[in-house]
């Protein structure tokens, strides 16, 4: 898929360099491919879903040039930041963000990346956390949970995707809130976590809808409490921690940014065209079927959701000792 | 009965027009790496693996850029027998073994019936391991689901100790070599601490550790191109080969002679095929040495035995079948050439491992599939083309050079669009090169590569469920007895130089 992206770009790129010319007057559209940065590593739920976004602007021809997906999936993130802080041509440079966006800058000051400098083209979701055990544990409510994981202690075993991850924000979250010490074992990546609930080798998750979709409906995983403000439409017996009296919700942004230093028309021109990736009738399809939240959102309502949303990773990282 | 209809419905896949073109330009692309002396079906697969992207472009899943790789595999295995028949000089060291009896044979005058027997013995032995690797990878695949992080990091202590115990190298040097693999391994994000490690130079390419592709290409391509421009300043005559239609059914019909060395070498290189780091190399070396052992004539061996050829010939093929079981259930490549086939899967999207036949039939039974057809493909054309494949051997490796840098610089670079990751890869293969004369081997590095980051962070997780103890490793039913064996295998040099030792002191 990319080296056809790539070539098509390669070939585009040299023989339109002679012939297209820049410095079109008013509306801002892209004079060549379109570099689409992956904060994440190939086949991977993030990953996916950049890949999702490339196809429908691609198929609904919504571009005149192509997007280019580039993954750096390295040190959390930071591959990518720096990558996308680095960019030659901030107009044609754009990426795709996690919760990595608001953590990786704090808890690494020394790449001097600053989440509020990027341009804000578009939140497309908000994808969500459930609490996730095996069905063979016979549990079934979040009180019989807290009971047995209160009981084994540091026997009980939770997984998730990397140190100081959501996962791992989640986890801290339980064990000081409700009196737990669970033992907390990282992974690579959410199916990775899914498949050891899965195969028994782990007590515990707090898998994304989609990551533990598959085990899920084979009934191997049974999902106890959602992270949500409210109940998920795909869960709806699921209750929310709120409804069980804990004053906790998390989500995971998957928003689009522009490099730093994008101009104005860029922005407007790609706040427009996530926009439109968005309204599509692919993309709806898709938040329901994996059961994602959040409505789209840009300029300045996006730029004060991070600053929310860093202040709150700050606070977070600050109470784990991951960062002073 | 559920077996034979899924495979059934895979083979009909792979009979589709595309599958089966890229199945005949797999063979042909494989028989030709494989009988340049030089290019074994490691390199074609690792230099070819960025171009399958294009082929996933248009047709979508993995299935098919698998089957052209897959393809390539096998092709090469019937390839290297050319070059060692006809020159004297092993196309792959798959083929070493190939040379003993088949030089003779050709000298003699009879290099058309080396060339027919060693082709239809790869396709009995393709054929066997294929029959014996539907029966099992399945049945395989479902014991495997039960695997944990223990399981799993005693399976790779065994790979590892395999090379030292069985690998027939200077053991210093293989564990030198396995311990670059490993430390290159840990360059990057490290998931279970969360923090960066070996970071040269703060360079951030280095952040999301080192491209096994990066490095595959770098030691197959660039590093191969080196070494062979390097060693091959001999000029060397070639067999005239008589290819007339008569000729090759007259050796058709000699083959049945040769039954004993191929059955031997279909049903030994399968099983030695499996072994993680043995693969079709000692395969077909073991099966020779087998089949000379029960001969009924030992003396004729090395001097133009028909079985000395068909023992090692249908032993690589089966021994590449043979690779593929634990890396399509297990997701533990036994082999170079599988490591680069299961680095491609990883970059087509698919999650190697047990779950792999459960979670996506619609990509293992095509591909099973395939194994077939481009078995029966390779062996027609093989036989149909021997004299194109005899004229391209005389190429001097001069244009062939150009073009190996060519595809590797512009390989790497589509896989990863990085500069960084082709500056990277050159400087690999010149290291990989001066690794070799100085006698290095290379594949348990490149295996290394590709099991340490599978098997360290198992060792953290087990050791964190444990907290620390150790003996997880030993009292788990499974984990067990696979870490003692390992441990053993480990140890078996040490055995024999004490064994030495008594020997020398009685």
């Amino acid at each position: 898929m990319i080296t056809r992206r790539t070539m098509i770009g390669l070939v585009a790129a040299t023989m339109l360099a002679s012939t297209s010319f820049t410095g079109i007057a008013h509306a801002f559209e892209p004079n060549k491919p379109v570099d689409f940065i992956i904060m994440a590593g190939k086949g991977g739920g993030a990953d996916k879903m950049a890949r999702l976004m490339q196809s429908i602007i691609e198929k609904n021809k919504l571009s005149t040039r192509p997007l280019v997906p580039i993954n750096k999936s390295g040190g959390s993130g930071a591959e990518a930041l720096i990558a996308a802080k680095g960019a030659r041509d901030p107009d044609h440079t754009i990426m795709v963000t996690l919760n990595s966006f608001f953590t990786t800058p704090l808890r690494q000051p020394g790449l001097k990346i600053d989440a509020m400098k990027f341009a804000p083209i578009g939140r497309m979701a908000e994808d969500t956390f459930l609490l996730w055990v095996h069905k063979d544990s016979g549990i079934t409510t979040f009180e019989q949970y807290l009971e047995k994981a209160k009981k084994d202690g540091s026997k009980w075993v939770m997984g998730g995707t990397g140190k100081n991850s959501e996962d791992n924000i989640i986890t801290d979250y339980l064990n000081n809130n409700y009196g737990l010490s669970m033992k907390y074992i990282p992974y690579k990546g959410g199916g990775a976590v899914a498949k050891q609930v899965a195969g028994k080798q782990l007590n515990s998750s707090v898998n994304n809808p989609s990551e533990a979709l598959g085990f899920y409906e084979s009934g191997d995983m049974v999902p106890l409490v959602a992270f949500t403000d409210e109940r998920l439409p795909m869960f709806p017996d699921v209750p929310t921690l709120k409804e069980k009296g804990g004053d906790f919700s998390y989500f995971m942004q998957r928003a689009v940014v522009g490099a730093p230093g994008m101009s104005d028309e860029a922005l407007a021109y790609y706040n427009g065209l996530f926009k439109k990736v968005y309204d599509s009738a692919e993309w709806q399809d898709y938040k329901k079927k994996k059961s994602l939240m959040g409505d789209f959102m840009s300029g300045k309502d996006l730029v004060s959701y991070w600053g929310t949303q860093v202040d709150r990773h700050r606070k977070i990282l600050k109470a784990s000792g991951a960062i002073k | 009965m559920e077996v034979i209809s899924a495979l059934a419905d895979g083979v009909l896949v792979a009979l589709q027009p595309v599958n089966l073109g890229l199945a005949i330009l797999g063979v042909i692309v494989g028989l030709f790496v494989g009988a340049m002396p030089g290019l074994g079906s490691v390199n074609g697969v690792a230099i070819l693996l960025p171009f399958t992207f294009v082929i996933q472009s248009f047709t979508g899943g993995a299935t098919s850029p698998m089957i052209f790789l897959a393809a390539i595999y096998y092709g090469a295995m019937y390839g290297g027998a050319i070059s060692s028949i006809t020159l004297g000089i092993p196309g792959a060291s798959t083929a070493v073994a190939t040379t003993f009896d088949g030089r003779p044979m050709a000298l003699s005058g009879k290099a058309h019936i080396a060339l027919v027997t060693a082709a239809l013995a790869s396709f009995v032995g393709g054929t066997v391991s294929n029959i014996i690797f539907t029966a099992f990878a399945p049945a395989l695949a479902s014991v495997a689901l039960d695997f944990g992080d223990p399981e799993i990091f005693a399976l790779m202590l065994l790979a590892f100790a395999t090379f030292v115990g069985l690998g027939g190298d200077d053991i210093p040097k293989t564990i030198f070599s396995i311990c670059i693999g490993l430390v290159l391994a840990t360059v990057g994000f490290d998931i279970v601490s969360g923090e960066p490690r070996l970071i040269f130079f703060d360079i951030t390419g280095f952040s999301h550790g080192i491209r096994f592709l990066v490095l595959a290409i770098g030691v197959y391509g660039i590093g191969e191109m080196i070494w062979t421009i390097n060693t091959s300043r001999y000029s060397s005559s070639m067999t005239q080969v008589d290819v007339s239609a008569k000729n090759i059914w007259l050796a058709i019909k000699e083959f049945k002679t040769a039954w004993r060395g191929t059955s031997i070498g279909s049903a030994l290189g399968f099983f030695v095929g499996i072994l993680p780091a043995a693969g079709a190399t000692p395969g077909s070396l073991m099966s020779y040495g087998v089949t000379k052992l029960i001969s009924k004539n030992p003396k004729e061996f090395g001097k133009g035995a028909i079985d000395g050829i068909a023992a090692p010939e249908a032993a690589n093929n089966s021994a590449s079948t043979g690779a593929m079981l634990p890396m399509m259930t297990l997701g533990i490549p036994g082999s170079p050439t599988t490591a680069v086939l299961l680095a491609g899967m990883v970059i087509w999207g698919l999650q190697p491992g047990p779950l792999l036949f459960t979670n996506q039939p619609d990509f293992v039974w095509p591909l099973i599939g395939s194994f077939y057809i481009s078995n029966v493909v390779a062996v027609l054309i093989n036989l149909a083309f021997i004299p194109v494949f005899l004229w391209m051997l005389r190429m001097p490796f001069t244009i062939l050079a150009p073009m190996i840098f060519v595809l590797s610089l512009v390989g790497t670079f589509a896989a990863y669009l990085d500069m960084f990751d082709v500056w990277l890869m050159v400087i690999v293969g010149v290291a990989a090169f001066f690794l070799r004369i100085l006698d290095y081997p290379l594949a348990p590095a490149v295996l290394a590569i590709v099991l340490g980051p599978i098997a360290e962070p198992k060792l953290r997780q087990s050791l964190l469920f444990s907290d620390g103890d150790f003996s997880i490793f030993f009292t788990r039913p499974i984990a067990g007895p696979i870490t003692i064996l390992a441990i053993i295998l480990i140890l078996l040099p040490l055995f024999k130089v004490i064994k030495n030792k008594m020997k020398a002191a009685s």
